[in-house]
């Protein structure tokens, strides 16, 4: 198992385009992929999952994968959250 | 009588009476199953369908609003393939429930949560839910939502605002008129108005929404105004108002099918932006004289695997055929960046506007784009094809791109299948610099379409579709003018003929500045063929020209509207 912490800074935060961008990159990975935020959890692969946990601007997640190819999937999400979802 | 302000969004005055729209109630009669794996099954289907749906309604969308407005059936879909959301259907019709029970109850569920969310902006995530759950549950209850197709009188349609799923299926020959409580003037209501050449006045707050169906309610749409409870003097002159303005629209419509020739005998050429296969027939109805702009993204978005030469030969092919002799100016694809292409695999960008997209797809992946061209160069065949290329920026794509069709005309002629041989080739004009260049790129085209909205876009660096920016983006702007004006001197010097392609080609106010630049060609949206024909014939090219020279030298748009409206009040 992996897991990295990212702070996410993009204006929005887990909403709209972004979440389904961040859901859209899980799901192309095979690994088991958490994310969790203030003690609640949620399935990186569920667009509902995701929205529930209300991530907004400058809040902090931990990003937990689990399988073949964790590793990858946690760079790509990474790559993701860090280039703030293409917003400039 | 009382008068509400709201945003101008389609001009034209209704009077008339008032229809509210309220979404119909879903009743469920079968609550519990015996067998689960069929209720599953059925759940799956409806699932399935509804997936259709969105699709269709986001390509229909992206074509006629955009893909700001779009964007919201990605979210949707994301939500109807939910894994997690699944479970809980799966769980819920397991313990025995029929699937539009389970439908209803799970996706209530999450309603419920959003709307204990504190957070403003994810609490407002609730009414994605319930439309996606009450878009799977009309197909399972065979309830279609029609009371707006049901409308059976002329009537003014009133709404909270209208979901393109509510407009897909209004009755629009009843329909006289729009006001919705919310939305702007990119709204689906206020461009569906606009298409539709109805009076639309969107934004009028919550209030009317307590109106009474059968009120009599007047729409000015120009103004932006509606007036409840007019005295009969007042809505005699709103009527003769409505009436001269009908009049005009039926006399422009009657003309349709004739040349637009202004008053001092210059003939110019009105042609339509087709989307969709189909619209070429609503198109030649409407008096369009070819396609000035043939998109061909509604083949490339929301595939997993490009279409083949085949497969879009077979798509090309009848829109062609419906065209005979007319021109038909092809734009090959313009994906990526921005709209969903799964097969490409568009690699995440910051800022998409200025990324991977059109062009420069097509010559990074030159057998995408030939397989394009050839399907094109076939279907064309006996036809009067042209071809043109989105987003060109430099004189070298050009040179790329040309060679491109070069290379598919051998290709098919090695393969002995008949093709168009003598094909025009262009240019959008869409980039500044390729605007700034055209006596470069002349050299290479033998004609340019000016893509107005994109243009407006990148030279004002400002996105339209962004309501905090939208003003800035003003294609009567002196900047976007003077590039036009660049643009048609260099072809004109060359011999080359330039078309608009853009919304710019059927904006009333624009129409004589464009004409006045020496615009030989305007390719506007269906509905507006018509009215465009119309205004031409009413105006004379040297008066225009005058009007063009002196809105080069305006400081601002706001002074070209001026000016435009100063003049047209004159003339």
């Amino acid at each position: 198992m992996s897991e990295i912490e990212l702070i996410v800074r993009n204006k929005v935060g887990l909403h709209a385009r972004p979440a389904v961008l961040f859901v859209q990159t899980a799901q192309g990975f095979q690994s088991d992929i958490r994310v969790l935020k203030d003690g609640k959890e949620g399935n990186a692969k569920s667009f509902k999952a995701i929205l529930a946990l209300a991530v907004n601007k400058n809040d902090k997640v931990v990003v937990r994968a689990e399988g073949p190819d964790a590793e990858q999937a946690l760079i790509a999400l990474t790559k993701l959250v860090e280039n703030n979802f293409g917003e400039p | 009588m009382k008068e509400i302000k709201g945003i101008a969004a389609s001009p034209g005055i209704a009077i008339g009476p008032i229809f509210v729209y309220r979404p119909a109630e879903l009743v469920i009669h079968n609550l519990q199953a015996e067998d689960a794996s069929l209720e599953w099954e059925r759940y799956q289907n409806a699932a399935q369908k509804a997936l259709l749906e969105l699709v269709a309604l986001r390509q229909k969308v992206a074509s006629e609003v955009g893909e700001a407005d779009a964007a919201i059936f990605d979210a949707h879909q994301m939500i109807l393939r939910d894994p997690d959301l699944e479970e809980e259907l799966r769980a819920e019709i397991d313990t025995g429930a029929t699937a539009e029970s389970a439908t209803e109850v799970v996706f209530a569920r999450q309603v419920k949560s959003f709307e204990e969310i504190d957070d403003p902006l994810f609490r407002e995530r609730a009414a994605d839910f319930s439309d996606v759950g009450r878009r799977v549950l009309c197909i399972l209850t065979g309830v279609q939502d029609n009371a707006l197709a049901a409308l059976d009188a002329p009537a003014i349609v009133i709404a909270k605002d209208l979901m393109p799923s509510d407009t897909a299926q209004m009755n629009k020959a009843m329909v006289r008129g729009f006001c919705t409580a919310g939305g702007g003037p990119l709204s689906h209501t206020a461009i569906l108005a606009r298409n539709l050449g109805l009076p639309a006045v969107v934004g009028a707050g919550k209030d009317v929404l307590d109106l009474k169906n059968g009120e009599w309610l007047v729409v000015d749409g120009g103004a932006g105004v509606v007036v409840i409870g007019a005295d009969e003097q007042q809505c005699n002159q709103y009527q003769q108002e409505a009436d001269r303005l009908a009049q005009e629209r039926a006399t422009a419509q009657a003309h349709a099918h004739e040349p637009a020739i202004t008053q001092d005998g210059r003939q110019i050429e009105v042609v339509a932006n087709v989307g969709l296969p189909g619209e070429e027939v609503d198109a030649l109805q409407a008096g369009a004289e070819g396609i000035g702009l043939l998109r061909t993204e509604f083949l490339f978005v929301e595939r997993r695997v490009a279409p083949s030469e085949e497969e879009q030969y077979q798509a090309y092919y009848p829109i062609f055929d419906a065209m005979g002799e007319r021109i038909v100016i092809a734009r090959t694809l313009d994906i990526g960046g921005d709209k969903p292409v799964p097969f490409l695999a568009v690699p995440h960008e910051d800022n998409p506007y200025l990324g991977w997209r059109a062009i420069r797809i097509g010559l990074a992946d030159p057998e995408l784009l030939k397989t394009q061209l050839r399907a094109l160069l076939r279907a064309g065949h006996d036809h009067n094809l042209k071809i043109m290329f989105p987003m060109i920026a430099t004189v070298e794509e050009m040179q790329a791109a040309r060679a491109l069709v070069d290379e598919a005309c051998a290709e098919l002629a090695e393969r002995g299948a008949p093709y168009a041989q003598t094909v025009e080739v262009g240019t959008m004009i869409e980039v500044p610099s390729a605007a700034l260049m055209a006596d470069q790129l002349v050299r290479h085209v033998d004609f340019f379409s000016i893509g107005s909205n994109d243009l407006t876009q990148y030279t004002l660096a400002a996105d339209r579709g962004n309501p905090a920016v939208a003003l800035l983006s003003d294609a009567l702007h002196p900047a976007v003018l003077r590039l036009v004006d660049s643009v048609v001197r260099a072809a004109h010097a060359a011999g080359v003929w330039v078309g608009v392609c853009g919304e710019m080609a059927g904006d009333p106010d624009a129409i004589p500045l464009l004409l006045g630049l020496g615009v030989d060609e305007f390719s506007t949206g269906v509905a507006a063929i018509p009215a465009t024909k119309a205004l031409i014939r009413k105006l004379s090219l040297v008066e225009a020209q005058a009007l063009a020279r002196e809105a080069l030298t305006q400081p601002g748009a706001p002074a070209v509207h001026a000016l435009v409206k100063r003049w047209m009040g004159e003339h």
